[in-house]
């Protein structure tokens, strides 16, 4: 009897896992956009983040796949999930799709896309080999006081923001029909 | 043994041995911990409870488990079916994935990873979203009504849990679990952080879904909540769900608080388990002395006292390890 090892080699085993989050992320996504009922869509929601914290798990970044986890699944589309509940009632059918609204998602999302690969050509790739292997959290913390002050303090504008959205918005409601 | 490990090298030996012994723990420690509730409950309502099947009634459970499993798994005719089939299955999966890195002394561990804690508060979020799934799909109102408030007691509670954590995690510097355990080989972090023992315990039960915060199955408004349409072992699933989700958060608390495996005289694994299920006892303690909350008295209580509390306590913490 052979051990897995002589066959699974670390490379076929590096493969597969990687074959396999990036497919979970793609028909997640895929399940996310497409489906009629919205209830699924958040599910394909759910399946295509589940992806995309292997996908940093397959970077050897297990602090970040677990957070992405507990924040995106476990806090942001459980919050969906709830607001879809207290809308409107899922035994209606489904609105037919609006051609000029599924245009411009199409535009705006090809443009990212286009505007990401675009930069990920640009950018010059250090081998990892080359570069520092200290990714730990302490300094992923001292990069965002340090080099990264700006984005952590607009990230923390950006949240305030939609605090304040949350409350105006909320404010004009409660009262009685 | 050997031919095992020769086969999966000696890691992956270690996880298929570990995942056979925590299946089998899983489904002994809910037979047990049904068995253990319906005794603690009789005893405190004064009645002796099952007495028939094995001395004093050891192995009802095992009668009603085999009951359960003869019966028909029914699927109403207008669920949403690829959704009500899965939801138990996703609700059994990170309760099994959460025993990955439980210590249960300082080397019966399956893997000690460096983000242990982080992993089970990750995975443990999961189950609110197959109670959803299970609620939604299951087209009926008591199971909708269940699921939505299962969900925002879910969010409330939450909060305070993970900020409690943190200050624990402040104190030992690292999520390994077994790096906490080892931090408490002197004093148990319960003689330290009292409030945060306290504040852990309270959102625990929350989280678990247990009384006096069940209203997502609260029986006397919603039938059975979340689960109302399930039958057979489907329905089992949900029981084995909950009662192995008890034990994790009480090994956590036993992690976190009660000095996990360290204690004098015995072996560090009964140690565990004794804290365990003496945690358990405190839990279903609470289940059969407190009545059950109201829904606006639980979600207040959480944003207006066990949040602002939680907070305190890591300013508290912060100020006096900067300081010392």
């Amino acid at each position: 009897m052979n051990a897995v090892s002589a066959w699974l080699t670390p490379q076929t085993a590096a493969t597969a896992a990687f074959v396999m989050v990036i497919g979970l992320t793609i028909v997640g996504a895929l399940i996310a956009v497409g489906a009629r009922n919205i209830f699924h869509n958040v599910l394909g929601l759910c399946v295509s983040l589940f992806g995309v914290s292997g996908i940093f798990l397959f970077l050897n970044s297990p602090f970040v796949a677990l957070m992405e986890i507990l924040i995106y699944i476990g806090a942001i589309c459980v919050a969906i999930c709830f607001a879809i509940m207290l809308s409107e009632p899922m035994y209606l059918p489904p609105p037919p799709r609006n051609k000029v609204k599924v245009l411009g998602a199409a535009i705006g999302a090809g443009g990212i896309f286009v505007f990401l690969g675009l930069l990920l050509k640009k950018t010059q790739w250090t081998a990892a080999p080359e570069r520092s292997t200290d990714w730990s959290v302490t300094t992923i913390g001292h990069y965002f006081l340090t080099n990264y002050a700006l984005i952590f303090e607009l990230v923390s504008l950006l949240l305030l923001v939609a605090m304040l959205g949350a409350i105006v918005t909320a404010r004009g409601g409660r009262s009685k029909p | 043994m050997e031919l095992v490990a020769q086969f999966l090298g000696s890691e992956g030996a270690r996880m298929v041995v570990g995942l056979i012994a925590v299946i089998a723990l899983v489904s002994v420690n809910a037979l047990f911990l049904i068995w253990m509730e319906r005794k603690v409950a009789a005893h405190m309502q004064l009645r002796p409870g099952p007495m028939e099947v094995g001395p004093h009634g050891a192995i009802q459970t095992v009668a009603d488990a085999i009951k359960l499993m003869g019966k028909e798994l029914i699927t109403p005719a207008e669920v949403d079916k690829p959704i009500f089939w899965l939801a138990p299955i996703v609700i059994f999966l990170p309760v099994l994935l959460s025993f990955l890195v439980i210590p249960f002394s300082s080397t019966w561990i399956i893997k000690d990873m460096n983000v242990g804690i982080l992993l089970i508060l990750a995975f443990s979020t999961l189950s609110v979203l197959s109670i959803l799934m299970a609620g939604w799909s299951s087209n009926n109102k008591y199971a909708v009504f269940g699921a939505i408030r299962s969900v925002a007691q879910n969010i409330a509670y939450e909060i305070p849990l993970l900020v409690t954590v943190m200050s624990i995690i402040l104190m030992v510097g690292s999520f390994k679990l077994t790096d906490i355990v080892a931090a408490q080989s002197g004093l148990w972090f319960v003689v330290v952080q009292p409030l945060a023992f306290i504040l852990f315990i309270t959102c625990a039960t929350a989280e678990t879904n247990r009384a006096p915060f069940d209203i997502p199955e609260a029986e006397s408004e919603l039938v059975a909540g979340f689960h109302t349409e399930y039958t057979g072992m489907r329905f089992a699933l949900f029981f084995l769900a909950e009662y192995t989700n008890m034990f994790i958060a009480a090994a956590v608390a036993t992690v976190l608080f009660l000095g996990g495996w360290h204690g004098p005289f015995l072996p560090g694994v009964v140690w565990f388990l004794l804290k365990v299920y003496a945690v358990i006892f405190l839990l279903m303690w609470f289940r059969w002395t407190f009545p059950r909350t109201r829904f606006d008295q639980l979600i207040t209580f959480a944003w207006k006292i066990l949040i602002p509390l939680a907070f305190v306590n890591l300013l508290i913490t912060a100020l006096v390890l900067k300081l010392r």
